[in-house]
Parts: C-alpha cells; structure tokens; sequence
C-alpha cells in the first residue's frame, strides 16, 4: 500500500488542549439512559479506541462528539468547541468515516471523490486519496459495483478529503474480512503517523489491541477503565488461576501467588504426577469480559 | 487556551456547493433509466394514448379534446418532476445515508435543496420540450398564440415547479421506508389527476371532487395551463367563467410558503433523531 502525506492543516497554538473532552455526559432514549455521565479525554495525537459491547453507547457518544445528536447534560469540547453549537468551520476540521453511502451508487469513485472535493477549501488531491486507500484501480467503477471492503475504504478517503485535524471511526471493519481488516489498520497507521488524531468505536479486541494508545472500556453508559491496551484491567490481570484435576474432579484456584499455591501443591503430591495442572492469566478478553460485565454478573 | 483555526481557508459559500449539487443531481438523474424513462415518457405515452383514443371528441367551448388534454398532462408532468421526482428522491437519499454524509460535512441545507431545485428546473425544462412537439405534431395541438401567453405559460410552469419541489422536500420527511413513500405520494398524484382535471373536463366533475381538488396546486396548475393554451373564448367554460390568474397565483405561491415553513420545521437529515 502506498503511504501518502497524510498531514492535517496545522493548528497554531492548540496543540496542548485536549482534542476531546467529555464531562457526565448523559443522554436517554424513551426514559433509558444510554449515556449516564460520562467521561472522556482524548489527546490530540493519539489514537483513542472506544471499546464496548453492542449498545452499550459507543455510537451515541460519538454522534454527540460529531453534533449531530443532542444530549440531555454534560460538557463537550471537540477541538475547543461545544459540537451542539459548533459551525461550519469546525465541522471543516473534524472527518469522519460513516457508514452511509457516497453521493450516489451511478458515480464512479473518482466522480465521487471529485464531488465531494467541493465541500471544502482544502481538498487533499483526488488521486492521492486514491493511491492512499488503494482504490486506484477501481477510480472508474460506479460506486453500485464496489465490495463491501471498497465502499469502506471509499468511505475512508470521504472521511480525510479535507484535512481534517481529529478522525472518528465508528466500528470501521465491522463485516470486513481479516485481509481488508489488516489493510485498513495499515491506513489508520498512516493516518496517525500525518499527526491525525483517531477516535475510534469497534468491538474487537484485537483491533483496539493493534491500534489504539489508550483503550476506553465503556459499559452501562459509563467508562468504566481508561489505559494503554497492555495495562487494561491491570488489577484484574494481577490473579491467576491454578486448575488440576483430582479424585473429586477438577479443582481451580484463583490467588494473586500462584507459586505460593503450586509449592502447597506439589509438597501434597510429593511422588505422583498432578494431573491437567495449569497456571493462566485472563487475557485482554477475560479482562474485558469482566470489565464489561454488569453487577449481575452476566455480560452486557 | 483556543484553538485558532487561521491556518484553515472559509469552508466554500452555499453558492458553490447549490452548483456542485445540482451538477451532481443532474448526472445522476440522467444515469438513473428507470426515472428518465418515466419522467419523460408518462407524459408522452398518454398524450399519445389519449390523443389517439379521445382524438375526435370536442369539449365545451368547442376545444378539441386533445388540446385540453395537453394543459392537463403537462401539468402532471410537471408534478411529476417535482413533487415526485423529490419526494422520492429525498426519502431514498437519506435511507441510503447519503444525506447524512451531507450533513456531517456541514452542507448548508439550502445548498442541498437549491440542487434539486436546480435539477427540477432542467428535467421539467427537458420533459415539456419533449411533450410540447409531439402535441403540436402528433395531435395538430396549436401552442400558444402569441408572448402573452407563452409568458402565462412560463409562470404557471415556473411557479408549479417551485411548489412541487417545496411540497416534495416537504413530504420526503413523512415517517415510513423509502418504498412505501414511494408508493404512497405515487398513489395520491394518481388520485389527484382524476380530482384535478387531468383526464375529464375539470367543470363536468362533481362538485365535490372539484372542491377536494381546489385545495391542491395541480387543479390550479392545470387550469393555468389551459389559460395558455386554449382559445380566449374558452375560459369562459371554467368553474369560475374565467381564467382565474390571480387566484392561481395566489394558490401556488400560497402552497410555496406553506411547503417552505414545514420544510424548515420537518427537514432533517437523518432518518429518526432522538
């Protein structure tokens, strides 16, 4: 793949303010609350995943961030300004990938591409937006005629055509196959290596793992752990679990000193062998599970 | 600390991007068979159908039945490219996301709604070119006698166009699938013709039907159209014993604003909010 400049326009003096902030935001559908005062902060620079379980309200954060959906309380700043009241020239420096269609399945993806260049002062040029999501090829076939891969990487160039300072990603890969899914990581690097801050909302783990600096674990309307993909659910990760099996069957204990445990058992076996012995840490998944699971005790 | 945003040029006025729509709107339109075919061929095909069928009879005022008919099927045609051609279009747009595509890169929605304006003006323009020879060829249909009344032609036409644009932005918000709009806004243009005078002399209708039609802008449209093209004498065969130009205007610019304040209320882009 061809990695192209990929620099958003500079922004003078901003560059320490966060690039999102988000304080008790709150929001409810019909009486249920979706978002029940959360908080956020993403960096500029960085890439911020959302990480969740299905509505669980990762699309209607984002949709507050991006002002096309109103909330019922809490502050917001995109870039230094509210979304709800933010105007044209904000919107200018925000991109972002959605799921809909272009402007129409009879144009050709360059068409499209050269349409849409007219909605903004600082259109990146059509072909290098071509060469950067790889559909160069396809620049002539009707929008109707691309995979469901292409219309996302379509969907790509739409979302950075002008430059934008801050990216958001809504469940990008979702239906995408494992090829297309490690091509567009490659572009949301390419993207970050330009300066471009990413948020972006996805249920994979493996793709919050690969992409993001920082994870947010958002469950019940709240988020509910923040930090770095490898430390997430550090004090969850601390305990192991040791399983054997005995007479009684198989046995599992869970200790934060598994050798402590080990030592215990294998002086009560001094000669025969401990069968199906195990030792396990949770990984990013069980960490998240857990994270994500309701008071209940059954995930969300 | 702000952030400036200097470095950064003005977004492009609504000016630039209403022409970058309606180029756009237009392209598609012509790339779209089904709808070009339809557009121009329902008005066509049934002054054909029509022509052929009902050729010899003479309406009241001695009009020959296919010159009556033309009034009543260009005026559909521009229904048809308007209203329905909107109505349609818009409930489809937003069902696919495109409009919300529009709305996330600040589009202002008067540059959206100047596009299909815009697209209107050139597929009605195109769609009368079209019918108007086959009448005057087909049918021996005389076209307006002199520049008063190719001007009464043009208003009517004109003003017509802008209030089913207005109307069909304004009904593209009704709540229910693209298709099933669809159906429903094909369903009551097809009513209204017969209700307006389309397909029978609009005076012989009951007085009821007449009445239900009176509210809507067809009825009043076809009625302009026949102010152009029929003979002086024969508007004195009108419900009102004349041509009524006032009161057409009065109608149609009245269904403009009406259009226009729902539209402002109603008009999103997305297909529910919460």
């Amino acid at each position: 793949m061809t990695t192209t400049e990929a620099a958003p326009l500079p922004t003078t003096t901003g560059g320490l303010a966060p690039a999102v902030e988000v304080r008790g935001l709150r929001k409810s559908y019909g009486g249920k609350a979706v978002l029940d005062g959360l908080d956020l902060e993403v960096r500029r620079g960085e890439c911020f995943a959302l990480l969740g379980p299905n509505g669980a309200g990762k699309t209607t954060t984002i949709e507050v961030l991006e002002g096309v959906r109103r909330r019922d309380a809490g502050e917001v700043a995109v870039l230094g300004e509210d979304p709800a009241t933010a105007g044209r020239a904000w919107r200018a420096r925000i991109g972002v990938v959605s799921q809909g269609e272009g402007a129409g399945q009879a144009l050709s993806v360059r068409e499209t591409l050269d349409h849409f260049a007219r909605y903004t002062s600082t259109p990146r040029p059509t072909d290098e937006l071509l060469a950067a999501v790889g559909l160069k090829e396809k620049a002539d076939t009707r929008v109707g005629r691309l995979s469901g891969g292409q219309r996302r990487r379509l969907a790509v160039a739409l979302g950075v055509q002008g430059r934008p300072e801050l990216v958001f990603l809504d469940e990008p890969t979702t239906g995408m196959d494992p090829v297309a899914r490690r091509q567009f990581w490659q572009l949301v690097r390419d993207l970050r290596a330009g300066g471009t801050t990413v948020l972006l909302t996805t249920h994979y783990l493996d793709e919050a793992a690969e992409l993001a600096d920082r994870v947010g674990v958002i469950a019940g309307g709240r988020l509910v752990e923040v930090a770095p993909p490898a430390e997430l659910g550090a004090a969850l990760r601390r305990e192991a679990t040791v399983r054997w099996r005995d007479d009684g069957g198989w046995r599992a204990v869970p200790t934060e000193t598994p050798a402590a445990v080990l030592r215990d058992l294998l002086a009560a076996h001094p000669h025969a062998e401990v069968l199906g012995l195990t030792v396990t840490r949770p990984d990013l998944e069980d960490v998240y599970l857990q994270l994500v699971a309701t008071p209940g005790g059954e995930p969300r | 600390m702000t952030v400036s945003t200097a470095a950064r040029p003005a977004p492009p006025s609504t000016a630039r991007i209403a022409l970058a729509r309606v180029g756009v709107e237009l392209r598609l339109f012509a790339r779209e068979r089904q709808q070009v075919v339809f557009s121009f061929a329902y008005p066509v095909v049934m002054m054909v159908v029509f022509g052929s069928v009902l050729g010899g009879d003479v309406l009241p005022g001695g009009v020959p039945f296919p010159q009556y008919f033309l009034a009543g099927i260009a005026a559909t045609g521009i229904m048809l490219t308007s209203f329905q051609a909107v109505g349609t279009a818009i409930a489809a747009e937003r069902e696919a996301g495109q409009l919300e595509r529009l709305q996330l890169l600040g589009t202002p929605p008067a540059a959206y709604f100047a596009g299909k304006a815009g697209q209107v003006l050139v597929t009605t323009a195109a769609q009368l070119a079209l019918l108007l020879p086959v009448a005057r060829y087909g049918y021996d249909v005389p076209l307006p006698v002199d520049l008063g009344h190719w001007l009464t032609f043009l208003w009517v036409a004109a003003l017509g166009a802008l209030a089913g644009t207005v109307l069909g932005i304004a009904v593209s918000a009704l709540p229910g699938s693209a298709s099933s709009l669809t159906t429903s806004i094909s369903a009551f243009a097809i009513v209204l013709q017969f209700f307006s005078g389309v397909f029978f002399a609009f005076p012989e209708l009951p007085g009821w039907m007449q009445q239900v039609a009176a509210v809507f802008p067809l009825r009043w449209l076809t009625q302009g159209m026949r102010s152009a093209f029929l003979p002086e004498q024969a508007g004195a065969f009108e419900v009102a014993g004349g041509w009524e130009h006032g009161m057409t205007a009065l109608v149609l610019v009245a269904w403009v604003i009406i259009g226009v304040m729902v539209c402002v209320r109603t008009f999103r882009w997305r297909r529910a909010d919460g």
